[in-house]
């Protein structure tokens, strides 16, 4: 069996992974679609429906805003700019994650030191500073969270392959191949990359959440999407302020915010699951 | 009547049946030992017995102590009756021992839970016992933690810890393996003495342990009972195919030596070579080897022997050039070799390979054996294409006695014996001319021992191979080496032809080793105890010879003066007395 089904074959063995993927797949393909085949336009306010509660009759089914809008086309805008914000900022903490840690790990020594220094200083900024410091500098712009959010999550990320990569230059193998005569940059693709990935994959299923939750907070605070875009935070935000009369604007975005975050974690867990037990069998 | 009655023991892990149909009982102060390769299921029976199995297991039958049915036993029951009745000793102390509560502390624990009420009274018995099971200095050693100790030091506690509640039967399980031999002996000696009245239940793969200290043997193979007897008789005539093939594949140290080597050019040569690492926040340097040299003939093997903290690893790591050299030349063919493995020309690099003690760390988890195995000819031979690349693959599998369909596996897939084949299909698939085992088959059981052994020999006649064979173990180095060379401490104690070593030691120190090898002979067992103590820290070694503190024929020379290896006879031996000693 080859290493790619076999991992194929884990997966759909095990419930949580099968579970919780099957969730994910399946709002993301509702948030696709739906747009599209809603008879509702994402901008369009329907004057006669304002803070309409959801109903079929309608063609609101989750509602409408105050200001008209259709709640159901725009909470999946919502979900997609999400997903794209996480997925975005999960590969940029990925990509500078895992080459500065294994860079750090594998030279090791002074330079090793200085460059987790560097880590070491980025973390003792405050977050929310430095996105308020990043909105002085520059403009208000979508991009900006993607570089905020990036900008946290590859510190863990390279904290996480740096020692990760240190264990694995002492194991056997490594000196084995020393001994055979493989070159250091073979024996960093060869033997120290294929055996991160198991960390990697599950660290980026784990971050991704992470990134989703900034990206709300920051929403939420006003510092992240602009009108007229949306993302669940901001309609999470929008919902706090007419909780009491209109519950549904409130309820169906966080409703939706909380099952993808759960079905990330549980996604995670479920996949470090199999990469441990791939592991030590 | 029985203390212990075990009756169609049964233990399955889903599909997975570890045990079964296993019966065996062992009566009030008698020793019994339960005998097996890795995977017989010894271990699972015995914590079956104690209750300690995870709840997923699913065990049947019937286990009988003392009359009181054990199985579905509640864990209240089943507390009240360990270590007041049952002791068990743990194969590794470190993991067995609270590392944050100091060792006095916690046998008194056991006392207070078994009905000593009185502290003073339980600090007064727990003192009695560290005195018994041999640990100088009780009082000092009460406050101490687990990592303040030493391996054997710390095994005693273990044992004190087993039987400070008066138990009636001690359960100890592989109680020595993590051990040093001369340790082994020692703490096997221990158990003897101590445990009186006690019954003992010794779990072991090691048929030299169990011939010198148990009477009945019980024999396990893939969780069933094979034989079970008096050990003597089952020594001298087993019934079982299996119990033969343990007994034939023991190592021992009466077994055939194999044939002199036909003189042949010298190919590696190491001179006064020493190693240090340096200890930072101690500011200290420790000295892992000093003053090391070794010369290798083609088609010789030299058998490198010590125990932990002997340098030999580190020895032969700044050779190949792992680890950086303090002083020393490395020459190989008559070239100097210098510096790192990494900055070494690759043509000597194709020519020094070394096999690992763990077959399973020393492959790669990601890789398939085809590459694995392959990996060297990528680098030597890079203009192979695929189809001979793998031919090649194929036939070095086939050279070392395995089976080409095994190309595409992954190393989990792999047992311990076939794992360390491949290890040394990759070794020699550039055909080296020299070839270093660290403990290549020191995590191997028996039999499979023996299979790498031979195919080791058989490819020394064939290619003219030079081996440098590292071990702890005297008699598994028997059957290999040529010339055998003992480290303490990071020195030369004796460098000896092989004959001449076994039949003749010149050293205390190699006496000491060779006494210490469990035989796996009930009527002469071995295992004898000809030196006390443990190998003192290589951060302060003893001044002097550093052999002196638990050498019997000390005298005041060797506390100060360190002695110079000197040739006698052939050997060269690092002893003020050699010569004049009758060892």
């Amino acid at each position: 069996m080859s290493k790619v089904s076999n991992i194929l074959a884990h997966i759909r063995s095990s419930g949580t992974v099968r579970v919780s993927g099957g969730i994910l797949a399946g709002i993301a393909l509702v948030a696709i679609i739906g747009p599209w085949i809603s008879p509702n336009e994402y901008l369009a306010a329907d004057f006669n429906n304002i803070l309409r509660s959801p109903t079929l009759a309608t063609g609101h089914i989750f509602g409408t805003d105050h200001l008209g809008r259709d709640l159901f086309v725009r909470t999946m805008m919502g979900v997609q700019v999400t997903f794209v914000v996480a997925i975005v900022a999960s590969v940029v903490s990925l990509v500078i994650g895992v080459l500065y840690g294994a860079t750090a790990g594998f030279v090791g020594g002074r330079v090793d030191a200085v460059m987790m220094r560097l880590v070491d200083t980025l973390y003792a900024t405050p977050f929310i500073f430095f996105v308020i410091l990043l909105l002085v500098v520059f403009e208000r712009n979508f991009l900006l969270i993607f570089v905020a959010i990036g900008a946290i999550n590859w510190l863990d990320m390279a904290r996480i392959v740096r020692g990760q990569t240190l264990s694995l230059r002492e194991r056997e193998f490594v000196q084995a191949a020393q001994l055979i005569g493989v070159s250091t940059p073979a024996i960093i693709l060869r033997h120290i990359a294929p055996n991160l990935i198991g960390v990697v994959v599950v660290y980026v299923t784990l971050t991704i959440p992470q990134a989703i939750l900034i990206e709300s907070f920051l929403s939420f605070l006003g510092l992240g999407v602009q009108e007229p875009q949306t993302s669940l935070g901001k309609l999470v935000n929008d919902g706090t302020k007419q909780m009491e009369g209109a519950p549904w604007m409130l309820l169906v975005p966080a409703t939706l915010l909380a099952t993808i975050l759960l079905s990330f974690n549980f996604l995670g867990d479920g996949m470090r699951d199999l990469f441990d037990a791939r592991q030590s069998r | 009547m029985s203390l212990l009655e075990v009756s169609g023991l049964g233990i399955r892990y889903g599909a997975v049946e570890v045990v079964s149909g296993l019966s065996f009982g062992v009566r009030a102060g008698e020793s019994v030992g339960l005998v097996g390769q890795s995977g017989s299921g010894k271990t699972q029976a015995a914590l079956a017995i104690m209750g300690l199995l995870p709840p997923k297991a699913a065990v049947s039958g019937s286990i009988v102590f003392a009359g009181d049915e054990l199985l579905g036993a509640s864990d209240r029951e089943l507390n009240r009756l360990r270590a007041k009745r049952i002791g068990m000793v743990f194969q590794d102390p470190m993991q067995a021992l609270n590392p944050y509560v100091p060792v006095g502390k916690q046998l008194r624990r056991i006392l207070l839970c078994h009905g000593v009420n009185d502290g003073r009274e339980a600090d007064r018995r727990v003192l009695d016992m560290l005195d018994r099971v041999g640990l100088p200095d009780p009082v000092r050693q009460y406050r101490a933690y687990a990592h303040q100790l030493s391996g054997g030091m710390r095994q005693r506690v273990m044992i004190a810890s087993a039987l400070i509640a008066g138990p009636d039967m001690l359960i100890a399980d592989e109680p020595t393996t993590a051990l040093d031999v001369t340790v082994q002996a020692q703490i096997l000696d221990l158990l003897e003495r101590l445990r009186e009245e006690t019954a003992l239940l010794l779990i072991t793969h090691d048929l030299g342990i169990i011939a010198g200290h148990c009477e009945r043997l019980v024999v396990m193979e893939k969780g069933r009972l094979v034989e079970a007897g008096p050990t003597r008789k089952l020594f001298a005539e087993p019934q079982a195919a299996h119990t033969r093939k343990l007994i034939d594949t023991a190592p021992r140290l009466d077994g055939d030596r194999p044939p002199a080597p036909e003189p042949g050019e010298v190919v590696l040569v190491a001179d006064r070579v020493s190693v240090s690492y340096v200890e930072r926040a101690k500011r200290q340097q420790l000295h892992a080897v000093a003053d090391l040299g070794l010369e290798l003939a083609a088609g010789e093997t030299v058998a490198v022997v010590g125990e932990s903290g002997s340098g030999k690893s580190s020895f032969v790591r700044a050779v190949l050039g792992l680890i950086p050299l303090r002083t020393g030349r490395v020459t190989f063919c008559g070239r100097e070799v210098a510096g790192q493995v990494q900055s070494r020309a690759i043509e000597t690099r194709r020519d020094l390979q070394l096999v690992f003690q763990d077959p399973a760390g020393s492959l790669n988890p990601q890789l398939r054996i085809e590459q694995i195995v392959g990996e060297p000819l990528t680098v030597h031979e890079p203009r192979l294409d695929s189809r001979a690349r793998r031919e090649r693959v194929a036939g070095a599998l086939r050279r070392v006695g395995l089976d080409e369909s095994l190309l595409g596996r992954f190393p989990h897939q792999l047992s311990g014996g076939q794992a360390q084949r491949v290890a040394i299909a990759r070794a020699l698939i550039v055909n080296p001319r020299v070839l270093v085992c660290d403990e290549a088959v020191a995590s191997l059981d028996g039999s499979v021992q023996q299979q790498i052994l031979d195919l080791l020999r058989r490819e020394q006649l064939e290619t003219g191979l030079a081996i440098v064979f590292i071990s702890h173990d005297l008699a598994v180095v028997r059957s290999i080496s040529h010339r055998v060379m003992v480290l303490y401490l990071g020195r030369l104690v004796e460098l000896s032809d092989g004959a001449e070593l076994f039949a003749r030691p010149r050293h205390p120190y190699t006496r000491a080793l060779l006494d210490a090898v469990p035989v796996p002979d009930p009527v002469a067992p071995g295992g004898r105890l000809s030196v006390r103590g443990e190998t003192p820290s290589i951060i302060r070694p003893p001044p002097g010879c550093a052999f002196h503190p638990r050498c019997r024929y000390a005298i005041d020379r060797c506390r100060s003066e360190m002695p110079e290896a000197r040739f006698l006879n052939g050997s060269r031996v690092a002893c003020h007395r050699a010569g004049e000693l009758e060892l």
